[in-house]
């Protein structure tokens, strides 16, 4: 139903897809509720992993004592999310395919490659508002973020998304993977087929080490991040980098981990090698470098 | 009653129920959802429509054309009213821009349409479906910094010039010369307008509306439709926040009232959250530079204060120099006002406008005073107080007890054990730093009439059109009863917010504590009068009522005796007599924070705060101390995070939901502490009671920046402090 009808859309958790909806900015001719079909437990896999339902609540999987002991870093990006209350509906998938923020993704009178194709990108224009969009993996059509923090966490741990389709095809999709850049394209954020449906998220075996998520806002609850760390520092200095609020896709990269040992100047400047700030957010260059910093001082104590 | 001498001793000061902490009544309602809220009351009209606004994609410029063809073949769709159909409509005088009308565009998200539909949703989808095409204009710009050189080349207007400003600066010893810049700022009051409104015959309106001030609502309405005020029916019970954007009638009133009088029928409308911060009103940006020249021994000499705001053509932009003509003292002295034409949204009230802008400037370049002179920023405050107006001697404050604020938080805040050198104390990974600034704000207390009606059950009612905006107006005014009549608050009832009550001073300005009781006062005083007449007893002052009795001599009568044969109505005005008019009435507050900034990220925490506040008798200390916590929630966000950021391109407010301008949450607000001085101000009301509802924003801001460069050494004078403004002068981790 949802592979023959590109009107229909899934729905679980709706935290995002009904906002859209009420700005008519997505506008579902069909909905699929897919609520109630199972897919909603945490499971161990064969390889000392985890295998997160789609339809796990945030909140579930935040409180998961497998999760909180073993993927430290998943618990502390999920709960840096939202609200409670959202947390509570939000699905493992649902927050995968989030959208962007970007207020003129949401500003309907305002031009966006994103929301209408071919109409331009008002966050490049002169005078715009741009402090919160992205430095990196961006496009002259588009500077968009995506905004989860769960996602950065999954794409530090290597976690993998299993989809099926109408015809009950499946695909292992490594979250390295999952997203699209924007390029010439930016209404297409993922590399889902239509009806392609996630059932689950898979997590390698845990990677240990001192797992840390820092978000960094001007608010300390509740607001989407300026810029957010994740990090996996083991005790042999080396470790794992993923960045948040900087690009279309959590940002990550193992050449920039490999100068984990050289600090966190050399990290960001490979990491963000490339990056193309507007005026605005420039300073997320900077902030990205101190955050990790910080957190690199605090993990070796 | 004309209030025409200071007051003396009168049955308001038994102070059995008021000065008491008193749940506030209408709690109950709220936390159940019973509480009938604008958009709710599907009770009061049957076969309510809904309807849908539309508002401009462009900021300035006229409609060429519309095109609702596709919307009205919608389904559910009984109507499209277009602003092309009809004139420009009637203008309320405290409204700057016109609510609907004409093809002319002055700013982002003007309404310029409705749909009226059988349901929420078709309304909705049907406005999507409106083709507009619009011939934009040529404007100056919407950047007011870009703007700054040319305005400051044309004359600014004085609003205080003493002595010689300019040679006194000059010759001063020690001097200050900073500019410092407010943002703009959105009430982002949690209930968005929303009116239900019923247009009958020839010009009959109801509206169940969400407004601060009931009798503007009437004459607004009155002045758009060219209605007369008897035609027309305003109620307002409850308001889920307003802090001054709903001050005067707005488009959901305008727009619901197009609706019923097209359709016959009513019509509810909200304004859609993102359609608020730039269809409404917003806090103008400003931009100040201050001046202050001081002796060495911290006696300010010259003080100057140049404020610039934007606003629309006409408006009243933000009068940011508010304060500095009477707050500190000094001989010289030289405030200036400069308004810049934008086509930005309508620049109007925003809780406490004027003060909260100003002092969140003044109260920084007092603190960096304080240290180019080596002084404790409490002391040079204190060194500078005055006790009169500095530009008119003659005219003293009624009370000021803003020294006594200082002294008595500098004590309980521990400011000795302060951090004293900027950027050099620090736990763990944060920079702890305090902070302390002065607040001021006017009290102004105006005209209010209530009525009071003496029920056969021995309980009472009173009835105003006063407006209770979640401030706590219901139990201030039945404290207010039962004290007069010798009552529990649970024995009053009250009623506000309808137009047919009488007329009060309404919520706004910090005015309507302090006027709405003391028009509550006037009334029972001319029922005690009457009670007194009933009892034989000319002289009511001698009849003491208490515990739901009456006594006059040795003769003790139940109130229920005394109107068993029916109830007894009062209704009075409280007038306010020129005697005030050689008083300066305000409040005063000292305001000290601690503040943490992560010292790699940059991310400011507020981790305590402490507000002494000196604001006449205070009515009800626990809705008291909530209204000033209120206000430093305010002032946190104000300091912290508030911005509407401005789309210079597009020219309107980009960030227009509450994803996108952030208010403090609950995570941003730990340790509050509130400490009210026992002051009493004769000369305010016979209550003598001031208003206390935007004093806790006043100087806040400041306090919290004083404390962030107390914290990190680095000195912000653009607020919101935000991290990218610090973090590239953090120290190295």
């Amino acid at each position: 139903m949802a592979a023959g009808n590109p009107a229909a859309k899934f729905i679980a958790g709706g935290t995002n897809l009904l906002d859209l909806m009420k700005l008519e900015i997505e506008a579902p001719q069909h909905l699929i509720d897919v609520n109630g079909i199972g897919l909603d437990q945490i499971e161990e896999t064969d390889d000392g992993g985890l295998r997160i339902g789609a339809l796990v609540r945030n909140t579930d999987l935040a409180a998961d004592e497998r999760v909180r002991r073993d993927y430290g870093v998943l618990t502390r990006a999920l709960v840096a999310g939202a609200s409670g209350q959202l947390r509570n509906k939000a699905t493992t998938a649902g927050n995968l395919l989030q959208r962007t923020r970007c207020p003129y993704f949401y500003d309907t009178n305002m031009a966006c490659n994103k929301r209408a194709p071919g109409s331009g990108c008002t966050a490049l224009m002169e005078g715009a508002f741009s402090k919160q969009l992205g430095i990196i993996g961006t496009s002259d059509n588009c500077i968009a973020t995506h905004p989860s923090d769960m996602a950065i966490a999954l794409r530090l741990l290597d976690a993998v998304v299993e989809t099926t389709n109408g015809s009950g095809a499946t695909r292992e999709i490594p979250l390295e993977d999952f997203y699209a850049l924007p390029g010439d394209t930016p209404e297409v954020e993922t590399i889902l087929e239509p009806g392609e449906l996630i059932t689950a998220v898979t997590l390698p075996a845990p990677l240990g080490g001192v797992q840390m998520y820092h978000k960094v806002r001007d608010r300390a609850s509740y607001a989407f991040a300026l810029v957010s760390v994740a990090l996996v520092l083991q005790d042999d200095g080396t470790g794992r980098v993923a960045l948040g609020g900087v690009a279309p896709q959590p940002w990550r990269m193992t050449e920039a981990e490999a100068e984990l040992p050289n600090g966190a100047a050399a990290v960001i400047t490979r990491l963000l090698d490339g990056a193309n700030p507007t005026e605005e957010n420039a300073f997320k260059i900077t902030l990205a470098e101190r955050t990790l910093a910080a957190m690199l001082a605090e993990a070796r104590g | 009653m004309d209030f025409n001498q200071p007051a003396t001793e009168n049955p308001a000061d038994r102070q059995r129920v008021l000065g008491k902490s008193t749940p506030r009544i209408d709690g109950p309602l709220k936390t159940t959802g019973t509480a009938p809220y604008a958009y709710e009351r599907h009770d009061v009209a049957e076969g309510q429509l809904v309807g849908y606004p539309l508002g401009s994609a462009i900021a300035k410029g006229r409609i060429v054309s519309m095109d609702t063809s596709e919307a009205e073949a919608a389904p559910g769709v009984q109507a499209v009213i277009r602003t092309t159909d009809m004139d420009v409509l009637g203008k309320f005088q405290m409204n700057v821009v016109p609510l609907f009308g004409g093809p002319e565009i002055l700013h982002y998200h003007q309404a310029i349409a409705l749909v009226v539909a059988d349901s929420f949703e078709e309304a909705r989808a049907a406005t999507a479906l409106i083709r507009v095409e619009y011939d934009e204009d040529e404007t100056d710009g919407f950047d007011l910094a870009a703007r700054r050189e040319a305005a400051l080349e044309q004359e600014g207007e004085i609003e205080q010039e003493v002595g010689d400003f300019e040679t006194a600066f000059a010759e001063a010893a020690v001097t200050l010369d900073e500019t410092y810049t407010t943002p703009a700022e959105s009430h982002a009051m949690m209930e968005p307008h929303a009116t239900i409104a019923l247009w009958e015959g020839e010009g009959n309106l109801s509206v169940w509306t969400s407004n601060q001030m009931v009798a503007w609502n009437v004459q607004g309405l009155c002045d758009v439709f060219g209605l007369n005020k008897e035609n027309v029916h305003v109620d307002s019970p409850f308001i889920g926040g307003g802090f001054g954007v709903k001050l005067f009638v707005r488009a959901d009133a305008v727009l619901a009232a197009l609706g019923s009088r097209e359709t016959g029928r009513p019509v509810k409308v909200a304004l859609p959250r993102p359609m608020i911060a730039n269809n409404t009103t917003h806090r103008a940006e400003t931009i100040q530079r201050i001046r202050i020249g001081a002796n060495e021994d911290g006696t300010i000499t010259a003080i100057g204060h140049d404020g610039m705001s934007e606003t629309q053509p006409g408006g009243r932009g933000e009068n940011c120099t508010a304060q500095t003509p009477v707050f500190y003292a000094g001989p010289n002295r030289l405030i200036v006002n400069r308004l810049v034409d934008m086509y930005l949204p309508e620049a109007n009230a925003m809780r406490a406008p004027g003060e909260a802008s100003g002092l969140m400037a003044l109260e920084i370049a007092m603190d960096e005073m304080a240290e180019k002179l080596g002084m404790d920023p409490v002391e040079f405050r204190a060194i500078n107080d005055t006790q009169v107006d500095p530009g008119d001697p003659e005219k003293a404050f009624s009370e000021r007890h803003f020294v006594e604020c200082l002294r008595q938080g500098a004590e309980r805040f521990g400011w000795a054990d302060r951090n004293q050198e900027p950027g050099s104390r620090r736990e763990g990974m944060w920079l702890i730093g305090h902070g302390m600034a002065g607040g001021y704000r006017g009290a102004p207390s105006t005209t209010s009439a209530a009525r009071v009606r003496l029920q056969p059950d021995g309980t009472a009612i009173v009835e105003t059109d006063m407006t209770d905006i979640g401030t706590g107006s219901y139990t201030i005014i039945a404290q207010t009863a039962a004290e007069m009549l010798g009552l529990g608050v649970d024995k009053v009832e009250v009623r506000l917010g309808d137009s047919s009550f009488p007329v009060s001073a309404g919520s706004g300005g910090q005015w309507g504590a302090s006027s709405s009781t003391a028009g509550t006062y006037a009334a029972c005083v001319k029922l005690r009068e009457e009670i007194a007449r009933r009892l034989g007893n000319d002289d009511a002052s001698a009849l003491e009522f208490a515990d739901g009795k009456v006594t006059t001599g040795d003769r003790t009568v139940p109130l229920t005796e005394i109107a068993s044969d029916g109830e007894i109505v009062a209704e009075d005005t409280i007038n306010f007599g020129d005697f005030r008019e050689k008083f300066i009435l305000a409040t005063f507050a000292a305001h000290f924070v601690e503040v943490a900034v992560h010292v790699g990220t940059g991310e400011t925490r507020v981790r305590r705060m402490l507000a002494v506040c000196d604001a006449g008798r205070i009515l009800n200390p626990l809705s008291a101390r909530s209204q000033v916590i209120g206000g430093m929630v305010m002032g946190i966000g104000a300091a912290l995070m508030e911005e509407l950021a401005v789309d210079t391109g597009r020219g309107f407010f980009a960030n227009h939901d509450l994803a996108g301008y952030e208010v403090p949450v609950h995570a941003d607000i730990h340790e509050q502490e509130v400490v009210f001085l026992d002051t009493e101000d004769a000369t305010s009301t016979p209550l003598k009671a001031k208003g206390v509802g935007e004093l806790g924003l006043c100087g806040i801001a400041a306090a919290v920046a004083n404390a962030h460069y107390n914290a990190t050494g680095v000195r912000i004078r653009d607020y919101p402090l935000t991290l990218d403004k610090v973090l590239d002068r953090l120290p190295t981790i």
